[in-house]
């Protein structure tokens, strides 16, 4: 077995070494020589332990992976943060795009999006299920070093993705940018993630399987269907990183935003209510409100979120009825939304004090107060004559700020807060107070950022409709730029708040792993006679 | 566009009945009669499973015997 290991190694190590010299572009010729590293570094390892004798099966939970996941979802959430304020201020002042071409707001956009969705959100999702699902099904994890090669083959794929943005590979398809081999690669990737997951759920010892882990197994199931459809393409050369889609105009727009809208529903929706059905019930200390309603939450939720992707393409060549039925599906999908959203918040009834006295608590039901608002803003955003306002322009960002800072951001964020003093085997977080810091300049950070938004947005949409007594448009699309440029100073200003709080948590979390506020002796009081 | 016409008059008739059923029986199935001490159940599993040994501390549960799920440590 270890022969043919090092037989792969050692031919991976090779072809991409070859690669490396074929490419026919810069991006593709960067990726060969990491595919090489990684390759030769799995061989050289693979080689030292060879004869090591095998370790004896571990029991218990398997939570080094874990830990794992809860230092990269911290680190590349400062990472997307820091960038998406960078790429902010630079709207706001061109002067910091450098006329390079590695770091304008074209390459570094979708740098930011996938650095915040994928390698944040994803490495939450990934450690957060662990968590849960061997938790939920008394069981230990499924498939030995698999969820080892889950996390570091995701690494992979982000460091792929995020080196091919600078370099200038992409497909153009937003949040499907990475190239033919990357999604290969994420393909397999998550196959294993699937296999570690289903296999924990098989060989559970409770009867049931709880709710979140449904919401986590339809995320994982939906993202892979999702994922392989949409990038069907064909690679114009094996040594280069260019492909050419197999669908073609409209077909290919609404494959696109079918994947897009259900990347929302089912990576940033359902995944988070996987997190969010754990976490608060146990950081409340108390069952959901109602377990009937999360099921049909779920139901729904699945049932109706497919079908509302056709709403971004209101106003284009795609059928009239489809634009329609994307409308209808998003307004009807406000009903589950809400029954998931009442359904965490009463979670707390007759519990509602613990808010004065936990931060933690206080952050996953804000950011319950956001998926609410989120969800409420989005179908009426689908609605055809709200939307003929509001495409195109900045509320449009600003809407999905919210959903990404408030729910997925702030859930994540409590998450991580819950699960570093379990993993590192430490009696209760560094500082209470720098959560309570870290949740006021999150949340005020939030506002700043999707009021500077609505403003903006509203009256650029305004502007551009905008006509004279002959018919005429009054204003040019430069004038609409210039007076946007307040608004885009406060957007990165909130982004700012919010970057802060995010490494106030990093501090936080840090210092409760290293177990600082513990390793202090307890000091002998004298406490005089008298 | 023949495989278009097929397959958009077959979603439109037979594939949306089977959906509209198979929600409809999803959440019917939710409200049958003894799917209350299942949920129940089901909704405190989170809060039962912080102990260290939790694999030896599954708790002995009515639905657990139904289905014949009887502890291994137990035994």
């Amino acid at each position: 077995m270890e022969i043919f290991k090092l037989a792969a190694f050692a031919f991976i190590a090779l072809f991409a070494a070859m690669a490396a010299n074929f490419a026919h572009d810069l991006a593709y010729a960067v990726h060969g020589i990491i595919i090489m590293l990684v390759a030769a570094y799995m061989f050289w390892r693979t080689l030292t332990r060879l004869g090591e004798p095998k370790p004896l099966p571990e029991t218990g939970y398997k939570d080094d992976v874990i830990r794992a996941g809860v230092i990269a979802t911290a680190f590349w959430g400062v990472v997307g943060f820091l960038v998406g304020t960078y790429i902010a201020f630079q709207l706001a002042f061109p002067a910091l795009n450098f006329d390079l071409p590695f770091t304008t707001f074209g390459r570094l956009r979708p740098l930011h999006t996938s650095a915040v969705i994928f390698a944040f959100g994803g490495n939450a999702l990934i450690c957060t299920s662990f968590y849960i699902v061997q938790r939920t099904s008394a069981a230990r994890l499924w498939g030995g070093n698999l969820s080892w090669f889950v996390f570091w083959g995701y690494q992979l794929f982000i460091v792929l993705a995020a080196t091919g943005y600078l370099l200038g590979a992409t497909q153009s398809k937003e949040y499907a940018e990475p190239e033919w081999y990357v999604d290969i690669w994420l393909t397999l990737v998550w196959l294993a993630y699937l296999a570690v997951f289903m296999g924990t759920i098989i060989k559970r010892k409770e009867p049931h399987i709880y709710v979140a882990n449904w919401f986590l197994l339809s995320f994982i199931v939906t993202v892979a269907m999702l994922h392989v459809v949409n990038n069907l393409s064909l690679p114009v050369s094996i040594f280069g990183s260019k492909s050419v889609q197999l669908f073609a105009g409209v077909q290919d727009a609404l494959t696109q935003w079918w994947y897009g809208h259900n990347a929302v529903g089912f990576f940033l929706t359902a995944g988070f209510l996987g997190m969010m059905y754990y976490f608060v019930p146990k950081q409340a200390e108390r069952p959901v409100y109602s377990y009937k309603l999360s099921i049909i939450h779920f139901w729904a939720l699945i049932f109706l979120y497919i079908w509302a992707g056709p709403h971004h393409l209101h106003y284009t060549a795609l059928p009239d009825w489809a634009q329609t039925l994307g409308m209808v599906f998003s307004i009807m999908l406000w009903m589950p939304s809400w029954g998931g959203m009442i359904n965490g918040l009463m979670t707390l009834s007759g519990a509602w004090d613990k808010l004065r006295t936990d931060p933690i608590l206080r952050m996953m039901v804000i950011s319950l107060a956001f998926y609410g608002m989120s969800t409420f803003e989005g179908p009426m955003m689908s609605i055809k004559v709200v939307n003929s306002l509001s495409h195109y322009t900045d509320w449009t960002i600003g809407h999905v700020h919210s959903g990404a800072l408030g729910w997925n951001g702030m859930i994540t964020f409590g998450a991580l807060y819950f699960l570093v003093p379990r993993l590192w085997n430490r009696e209760r977080l560094y500082s209470l107070s720098m959560v309570n810091w870290h949740f006021w300049l999150a949340t005020i950070g939030i506002v700043f950022y999707a009021s500077s938004m609505w403003v903006t947005g509203i009256m650029e949409g305004l502007m551009w409709r905008a006509v004279d007594d002959q018919g005429f448009l009054i204003n040019s699309f430069v004038d609409t730029v210039e007076a946007k440029f307040p608004m885009y100073v406060v957007r990165g200003l909130g982004g700012v708040l919010y970057l802060t709080g995010a490494i106030i948590m990093v501090i936080n979390l840090w210092l409760t792993a290293r177990g600082v506020h513990e390793q202090k002796p307890t000091a002998l009081r004298a406490v005089p006679a008298e | 566009m023949e495989h278009y016409s097929f397959l958009r008059g077959f979603a439109d008739s037979w594939g949306l009945l089977a959906m509209m059923l198979f929600f409809i029986g999803a959440i019917v199935l939710l409200f049958r009669p003894g799917a209350k001490e299942m949920h129940d159940n089901a909704a405190s599993i989170p809060l039962r499973d912080d102990t260290p040994d939790r694999f030896t501390n599954v708790q002995e549960t009515p639905a657990r015997k139904k289905n014949g799920l009887e502890l291994e440590d137990a035994k």
